[in-house]
């Protein structure tokens, strides 16, 4: 019996490892290039430059945020404030640009230090009194809200030229810096899961909580820290919103939440926790984006647009959940 | 036993041809006859395909091939319960009990009793007070959660549950492999009068008195091949062994060196309710001690307590001759050199959906890393594979999930967990449930190893032949006390039964006639 690793085993062989990942994102890329031959087909304007350059410089916070909310789902917690936080935060980097002339890194800093601390509360209060994040974070989802409207006063706030290029296009590539800075997020965060102790660890709680405590390892610091990294990243998703719209709107950011979660749940993270990607929730969001666009181009109406994507949304559910059973068939006995 | 050898009795569940393959074949064309009124044990090494099989029929999984026939009547379950209405009754290896509700709602889950849709509650408690007598589990209130109760408990649950239901077919996955030898006679006595009534029942077990003690007839599977059908009259266990486990020796335990160091464990008057009542004992280097008692005794309530699995109420840990430890989880247990090994596999051990190596290495992440953060999946992949073989653990890779491994697997991967981590003081909580023969000897020499590096281990095992061929010393744990501790050379099994049942008062005189009438 004495045998070493086979190739199955040997995951660090990029071939046998990445297999089934790669295969994972060519199913959603395959979507996306249906979606956008679709979309080429039904409107003369859609395949240019132009649509996937001004698609590409709309979804930055949705991205980041999404970044979260996977590494939320993955250890089975769910993150229902990041609209609101958003929101406190632009309303805070508006006031600490305008009002008080801060410098951009100050006020940047200020909107970050807004969301980690929102992200801080949300974590401790789930796990010091052991209450359901859903509930926790629908308590933010209000409290923020409130919060920014009394920041702002609710008005909207005009920032104009005050936030730099952040959201502006490059000359030549046509991108922003935003949308740049956070596909590189996307891929610190699936490094962050697929390489780290922590992301190892936030797998394992949502796996099996009891079964991590019982290893001798306190999941509430690992809890705390993924709520930390959503709120966080909710912050930088409010730098990029300010930063694209050049003003500062309470409102902002209503039902975010749910798109980022129908975005990761799109790219095949499991709702129960201990499954997911964080590459595939970027999908996810492109895959939403190209929807949108592309329906708002052939003419579509609102109430059509909505019900074509939520119709996506369960669609690209139950193929992952048909997917997962045919690997899976095993009767937990 | 003396009945079947006048004429061949018409088979009540016949097998034919069966196969069923996963990543590999599992089960090659089985064929299996099962009569009413016997017994038949199913034997086989872990992963022999013993579970598959009895899932196959009890309609939880589909066979690739083959057909069945109950009665003379073809029978194809596609769901368990079609297989429970066609009278087929299963005890799952691991248990499906749902945690939230309570003991009386699942014995009759399936059958609740109702009136205009609500739950007829006093009936259903009366339903299930006479379920749970029969297997003398009187001090049980029926209104328990489930997610409350040991392991042995919940063994006992899924046992009455499916005793309660009147079937012709009864399979029975391991059901006794958290009981000790007072439940297990209770147990034997209900399944001799549903054999006197006709009953079919396939048993699973890897403890061998046990089959002896119980079946008429005995298979033996290996890799997924009938390897032998015999009257369990003639079958020597040497020879069942073997054909069990093939080539693989069993080989003997190597006596270790029984003389232990310092002390290096205390527990000072350890309480938590009325189940963990002021226990105290003291663990030497290179020792092990054996914790005995009845399910629901104490056992696994001391071990969690020790390392901060539970709160409690008052006592003292110290490792050997230093300040009392101030241990608020399992973390600073771990911290302080302690490590356990929880009796529940499937909720408290596993990540069932992640691979093998995962879950081997989850406990000692942080020595597998490079530059702070990185994990170095060589070395992880390396430390992984030679605790499979050191264990012989039975899986395709090591990146198959834990969950599709055989329940035998599963609790090697679990042991295996813990043998990174080089903690002083080692807590398992029957470490070897689920183990065939062979493996279980290999447990047993990792634990002897163990021991002989200076280790100090606490082993809680509800099989005393386990404990005897183990232990330095044995302590006894009897409703929620340490009745007494038997020294190597001291004990006799009769006595520590009686040691066991000495703080129950009522409880003693149910389980002894158990035994009465199974003789
Ligand atoms: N869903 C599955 N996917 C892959 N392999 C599986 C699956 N289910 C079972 N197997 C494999 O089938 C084999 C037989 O498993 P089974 O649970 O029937 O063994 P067993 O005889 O009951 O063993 P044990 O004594 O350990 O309980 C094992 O090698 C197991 O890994
Ligand atoms: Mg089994």
């Amino acid at each position: 019996m004495l045998k070493p690793p086979t190739a199955a085993d040997r995951g660090d062989s990029p071939a046998v490892r990445s297999l089934p990942r790669i295969a994972e994102y060519l199913g959603l890329m395959a979507v996306l290039v249906l979606l956008v031959a679709l979309f080429s087909a039904l409107s003369a304007h859609f395949f240019s430059r132009i649509t996937f350059t001004t698609l590409a410089n709309q979804i930055p916070s949705l991205t980041v945020i999404a970044v979260g909310m996977t590494l939320v789902l993955i250890a089975a917690g769910i993150d229902l404030s990041v609209g609101s936080v958003m929101a406190l935060g632009s309303a805070v980097l508006a006031l600490a640009r305008v009002e008080w002339q801060l410098p951009l890194s100050v006020a940047v800093a200020l909107c970050l230090a807004v969301g980690l601390l929102a992200g801080l509360a949300n974590g401790f209060i789930t796990v010091r009194w052991a209450v359901p994040s859903f509930i926790v974070t629908l308590g933010m989802l209000e409290v923020a809200r409130g919060g920014a409207y009394l920041v702002s006063e609710s008005r909207s706030v005009f920032v104009g030229a005050a936030m730099g290029r952040v959201g502006m296009p490059l000359p030549v590539i046509g991108l922003s810096p935003a949308f740049i800075l956070a596909v590189l997020v996307v891929f610190a965060g699936e490094v962050l899961l697929s390489k780290t102790i922590l992301g190892r660890y936030i797998v394992a709680i949502g796996t099996n909580r009891e079964a991590v405590r019982l290893s001798g390892i306190d999941p509430r610091p690992v809890v705390v820290s993924v709520f930390a990294l959503s709120g966080l990243l909710a912050g930088l998703g409010g730098v990029f919103h300010v930063a694209y719209l050049e003003s500062a709107d309470p409102n902002s950011g209503i039902g975010l939440e749910l798109s980022a979660i129908a975005a990761v749940v799109i790219g095949g993270t499991s709702l129960m926790g201990g499954r997911g990607s964080v590459v595939s929730s970027f999908l996810g969001v492109l895959i939403i984006a190209v929807l949108q666009t592309g329906l708002a181009q052939i003419g579509a109406t609102e109430p059509a647009k909505r019900i074509v994507t939520g119709a996506v949304i369960v669609a690209a559910v139950i193929l992952d959940a048909y997917r997962h059973t045919l690997g899976n068939r095993r009767e937990h006995d | 036993m003396a009945i079947a050898n006048v004429a061949e009795p018409l088979p009540l569940l016949r097998v034919r041809g069966v196969e069923k393959r996963y990543a590999a074949p599992v089960l090659t064309d089985l064929d299996l006859d099962l009569r009413g009124g016997e017994i038949h044990a199913l034997m086989g090494a872990n992963g022999a395909g013993k579970s598959t099989l009895s899932r196959i029929v009890c309609g939880l999984t589909t066979p690739d091939r083959g057909t069945m026939s109950l009665g003379g009547e073809p029978y194809q379950p596609h769901s368990r319960r079609a297989a429970q209405r066609a009278g087929v009754q299963l005890v799952m290896q691991e248990l499906n009990l749902v945690p939230t509700l309570s003991v009386a709602e699942n014995l009759f889950l399936t059958d609740l009793p109702g009136r205009f849709g609500f739950v007829a509650v006093a009936a259903l408690l009366a339903r299930a007070v006479e379920a749970l007598t029969a297997l003398g589990l009187n001090e049980l209130d029926p209104r328990t959660a489930v997610s409350r109760l040991g392991i042995g408990q919940q063994q006992l649950v899924a046992l009455a549950a499916a005793l309660a239901h009147p079937c012709r077919v009864l399979v029975l996955d391991e059901p006794t492999a958290a009981l000790t030898s007072a439940e297990i006679e209770l147990a034997f006595a209900h399944l001799r009068r549903l054999r006197a009534a006709g009953t079919a029942i396939l048993y699973i077990s890897h403890r061998l008195e046990e089959i002896r003690q119980i079946s008429d007839r005995i298979t033996v599977l290996r890799d997924g091949r009938v390897v032998a059908t015999q009257p369990a009259a003639d079958a020597a266990l040497d020879e069942i062994v073997r054909l069990m486990v093939g080539e693989r020796a069993v080989g003997a335990l190597d006596q270790r060196d029984h003389s232990p160091g310092d002390v290096a464990l205390r527990v000072e008057g350890l309480t938590r309710g009325k189940r963990l009542r002021n226990v105290s004992f003291e663990v030497r280097k290179g020792e092990i001690l054996g914790l005995a008692g009845l399910v629901g005794s104490g056992r696994t309530e001391t071990v969690r307590a020790i390392f901060g699995a539970d709160r409690t109420h008052a006592g003292r840990v110290s490792r050997g001759p230093g300040p009392p430890l101030t241990i608020a989880g399992p973390k600073d247990a771990v911290r302080a050199g302690i490590g356990m090994i929880p009796e529940d596999r499937k909720e408290q051990a596993l990540l069932l959906s992640q691979p093998v190596r995962m879950n081997m290495t989850l406990a000692v992440l942080p020595a597998f890393v490079r530059r702070r953060w990185w994990i170095d999946d060589a070395r992880e992949l390396r430390a992984a594979n030679e605790l499979r073989l050191r264990l012989d653990v039975r899986s395709h890779s090591l990146n198959q999930r834990a969950g599709e491994l055989s329940g035998g697997n599963q609790q090697k991967v679990v042991i295996a967990r813990w043998l990174l981590r080089e903690c002083d003081v080692l807590l398992f909580d029957e470490p070897t449930r689920g183990i065939d023969v062979a493996a279980k000897i290999a447990v047993y020499r990792v634990l002897n190893e163990l021991a002989a590096r200076g280790k100090a281990l606490v082993v809680v095992s509800s099989e005393l032949a386990e404990l005897m061929a183990l232990c330095d010393r044995i302590a006894v744990m009897s409703a929620g006390r340490l009745v007494t501790t038997f020294a190597r050379g001291e004990w006799s099994e009769d006595a520590i039964v009686a040691a066991a049942f000495s703080e129950y008062a009522g409880r003693g005189d149910t389980a002894r006639r158990g035994r009465v009438d199974s003789c």
